[in-house]
């Protein structure tokens, strides 16, 4: 299906290859380009190679799993991962989990799943690993040129002409570190959540850990356990919903409710109900009270930190106002002197090897403009695959985009009149939310809820395939 | 092919995931690998892996095909369940089906090709085989009560369908050898049974895959115009075995049919509707 144009020609120097002319093509066919061999690239692989396509797969690691696999140096998980969402809202639909798993497995049996995946689909052979993305541009005839070299720079540059790409280099691997002043100053430790790894890393040190996202939690949870002291700063107050309610995992609960079609006020009136049956009001911990309802933010599932704040283990503290060379400043006035400070702020997407004006984001913003966080206006033959925040596990919307994808690109060939009808429907829902109004930052403006999101999604199938 | 509704919202089954259950699995794997698709055989009601292990297990294996056998819950060796129900069996195919090193070949035999059907829709598989397929509905209803009276009529009620000799098996199957398998029958979940009747039909499969339906035209559980049915709804015509009982798996002439589905995966359909 695919063959090189010029396979006699030698690799392009290095000092030319930015000059599109003389650089040679290799010219894939009708083969898709997926970009990166985490949860989201493999299941794009799988998809796409199931509607009949050929693909070619570029992994920079040499395993895949992406942020799942410990032993991948940008992998984010810590010794104690665990998922957040239980397994039934976490595994791709078509591949189940093994039933006598625990209901919120390790981070090393995600990996394991995943490495199943990959053999039991016979995904490998279609991904080049150790082998990094540097350029992908459009060309003409809605088609791509993709540039790869080998990780970390080594070797010739080569371009590939494909006939669609997906991007799925994840969003969990750039760490994103707010600017305080006076920090270069401060002479005790200072790590983002991206370095933590281990809980001896905490071992009887005065820990700051600052951010309330679930890792956040998670870390605050060990340095509980393991620090001397941890201060645990928060910029607002946050719903710290537990991972089992009523005996089930919690998220099950919440799906009854969406199922019973509850409507959203009610759901948060017994949300909160039963927060206050359990945890009980947090601001007599010193806890801020949360500026916002159950279902505005990221759901923060833990059920231990709210445990060892009430034994004195954690101290809640407002958000950090600056550093000196010994002590962090508050933003209440106090101060506080920790050795260690550990940012779990989170992290930041990236596309450095796109135009940022093919994801609509020309002012660099780092905010791609998308219709269904995953089809972008002008180039119907790129997607972004696993490029969401949901409420729930992001697996299962990693499948149904690589599905919708590669139905739009065969109904291209077959009926390319349903294929506009989609265009026009990117065009005019980008941007499009998928949630009850959400609070706005860098982490939350690709936040989902897992039902409105998958519904819009199965809309947009549907109408694709012209059912009704 | 008519255009089918997708699901991709199962609000019910995340939140009310299926229990687990201990699943007996049977194996028969070839000595050396040879990269052909692992077989999932799927009994059907009241039978068990051992139906399989009898000569279609090890036949597989001799021909170069991993080939595995699994008890629907309440069956076989699987723990018992006596509340299972339709969605329990296709939970049960799914998980074996996963769990095997490559992208498996569901096998579904009677009522046990309502459940592989029922898995295509939530397991991509490579390829699926139907079986004398006992799909449902009340025109099986119709043919047991007219062919069975006696073992249908109490299954009505919520006691198991009991299937006599001469539904099962040929007049060539030794004495001996049927009676041996009729006291291994068991019974499905009284749930599970009305489900067959009453229950909503299968999705569509998932990843395209071909399917092949085989069957007897003297089978007295499945008659011919149904397995004519059957093969319809796939697009294709059964393959038939003239002269045999139901459980071809177990009959004298065994080896024909397992042979035909060998033959026919040799053939690589899977690439062959790709």
């Amino acid at each position: 299906m695919s063959s090189s144009t010029d396979p006699g020609h030698p690799d392009p120097d290095s000092t030319v290859a930015s000059s599109r002319a003389e650089r040679p093509v290799s010219d894939r066919g009708d083969t898709v380009c997926v970009i990166g061999a985490g949860a989201s690239g493999l299941t794009a692989v799988k998809n796409l190679r199931e509607a009949g396509f050929g693909v070619d797969c570029y992994e920079r690691e040499t395993g895949v799993g992406g942020a799942w696999n410990w032993r991948h140096d940008r992998s984010p998980v810590y010794a104690s991962t665990h998922l957040i969402s239980s397994r039934p809202f976490t595994q791709f639909p078509d591949f189940p989990m093994p039933d006598d798993w625990p209901d919120y497995p390790h981070h090393s049996q995600l990996l394991s799943y995943f490495e199943r995946y990959a053999d039991h689909f016979d995904l490998r052979q279609h991904v080049w690993f150790g082998t990094e993305v540097v350029r992908v541009e459009p060309v003409e005839g809605d088609r791509w040129d993709v540039t790869t070299r080998s990780t970390g720079g080594y070797g010739p540059e080569r371009t590939s002409r494909y006939a669609a790409v997906v991007l799925a280099n994840g969003h969990n691997w750039s760490p994103k570190l707010p600017r305080y002043e006076g920090l270069e100053q401060f002479r005790g430790e200072v790590m983002h959540a991206s370095s933590y790894k281990d809980p001896a890393q905490l071992r009887g040190k005065r820990v700051l850990v600052v951010g309330a996202g679930n890792t956040g939690c998670d870390i605050a949870v060990e340095a509980a356990q393991q620090a001397s002291h941890c201060w645990h700063s928060t910029r607002r107050g946050y719903w710290y919903a537990p991972k089992y309610v009523l005996g089930r995992p919690a998220d099950q609960v919440n799906d009854t409710l969406l199922a019973l079609r509850v409507p959203l006020r009610v759901r948060q009136w017994l949300y909160h109900w039963t927060l206050r049956l359990t945890v009980g009001d947090l601001t007599r911990f010193g806890m801020p009270e949360p500026d916002h309802r159950v279902y505005e933010t990221h759901p923060i599932a833990n059920s231990q930190l709210v445990y060892y704040v009430g034994h004195g283990e954690v101290t809640p503290v407002p958000d950090v106002a600056r550093f000196d060379d010994r002590a962090v400043e508050l933003t209440d006035g106090r101060r506080i002197d920790p050795e260690l400070v550990v940012f779990a702020t989170g992290y930041l997407p990236r596309f450095e090897f796109l135009k940022g004006q093919v994801l609509g984001d020309e002012d660099g913003s780092g905010r791609p403009r998308l219709w269904l966080n995953a089809f972008t206006a002008g180039y119907p033959t790129l997607a972004v695959v696993g490029l969401v925040q949901p409420d729930s596990g992001i697996f299962p919307i990693s499948h149904w985009q690589s599905v919708l994808f590669a139905r739009l690109l065969t109904l291209r060939a077959t009926r390319p009149e349903r294929a506009a009808a989609f265009e026009r429907k990117v065009r005019a829902g980008l941007g499009e939310r998928y949630s009850a109004k959400v609070k706005d930052s860098t982490r939350h403006w690709f936040e989902v809820g897992h039902a409105d999101y998958l519904r819009a999604l199965q809309r947009a199938l549907h109408e694709l395939e012209g059912v009704k | 092919m008519t255009v089918e509704r997708v699901r991709v919202v199962r609000s019910w089954e995340w939140a009310r995931p299926e229990r687990p259950a201990r699943r007996e699995v049977l194996a028969a794997v070839p000595e050396r690998e040879e990269a052909k698709p692992p077989l999932l055989f799927v009994p059907g009601f009241g039978h068990g892996a051992w139906a399989f292990a009898e000569h279609w297990l090890g036949h597989a294996a001799g021909r170069g095909f991993p080939a595995y056998a699994l008890s629907l819950r309440g069956h076989g060796g699987s723990e018992p369940a006596p509340e299972a129900t339709l969605r329990s069996y296709t939970h049960d195919v799914t998980q074996v089906a996963a769990s095997l090193p490559r992208q498996a070949v569901l096998v579904g035999h009677g009522a046990g090709a309502r459940v592989v059907a029922h898995a295509l829709a939530r397991y991509p598989a490579r390829a699926a085989v139907l079986v004398a397929p006992v799909l449902g509905g009340w025109a099986t209803f119709g043919t047991a009560l007219r062919r069975n009276p006696v073992g249908t009529v109490p299954a009505v009620f919520g006691a198991g369908l009991r299937l006599h000799r001469r539904q099962l098996f040929s007049r060539e199957l030794p004495d001996a050898d049927a009676r041996r398998h009729l006291a291994r029958l068991g019974r499905a979940g009284r749930r599970a049974q009305w489900q067959l009747l009453t229950g909503r039909g299968p999705e569509p499969a998932v990843g395209r895959p071909p399917v092949l339906v085989l069957g007897s035209p003297d089978d007295r559980v499945v008659p011919a115009s149904a397995l004519i049915r059957a093969a319809q709804r796939y697009a294709s015509a059964p393959l038939l075995f003239p002269g045999m009982g139901h459980d071809l798996m177990l009959d004298a002439r065994w080896r024909e049919p397992i042979d035909a589905i060998l033959d026919w995966l040799d053939k690589d359909p899977a690439s062959a509707a790709g």
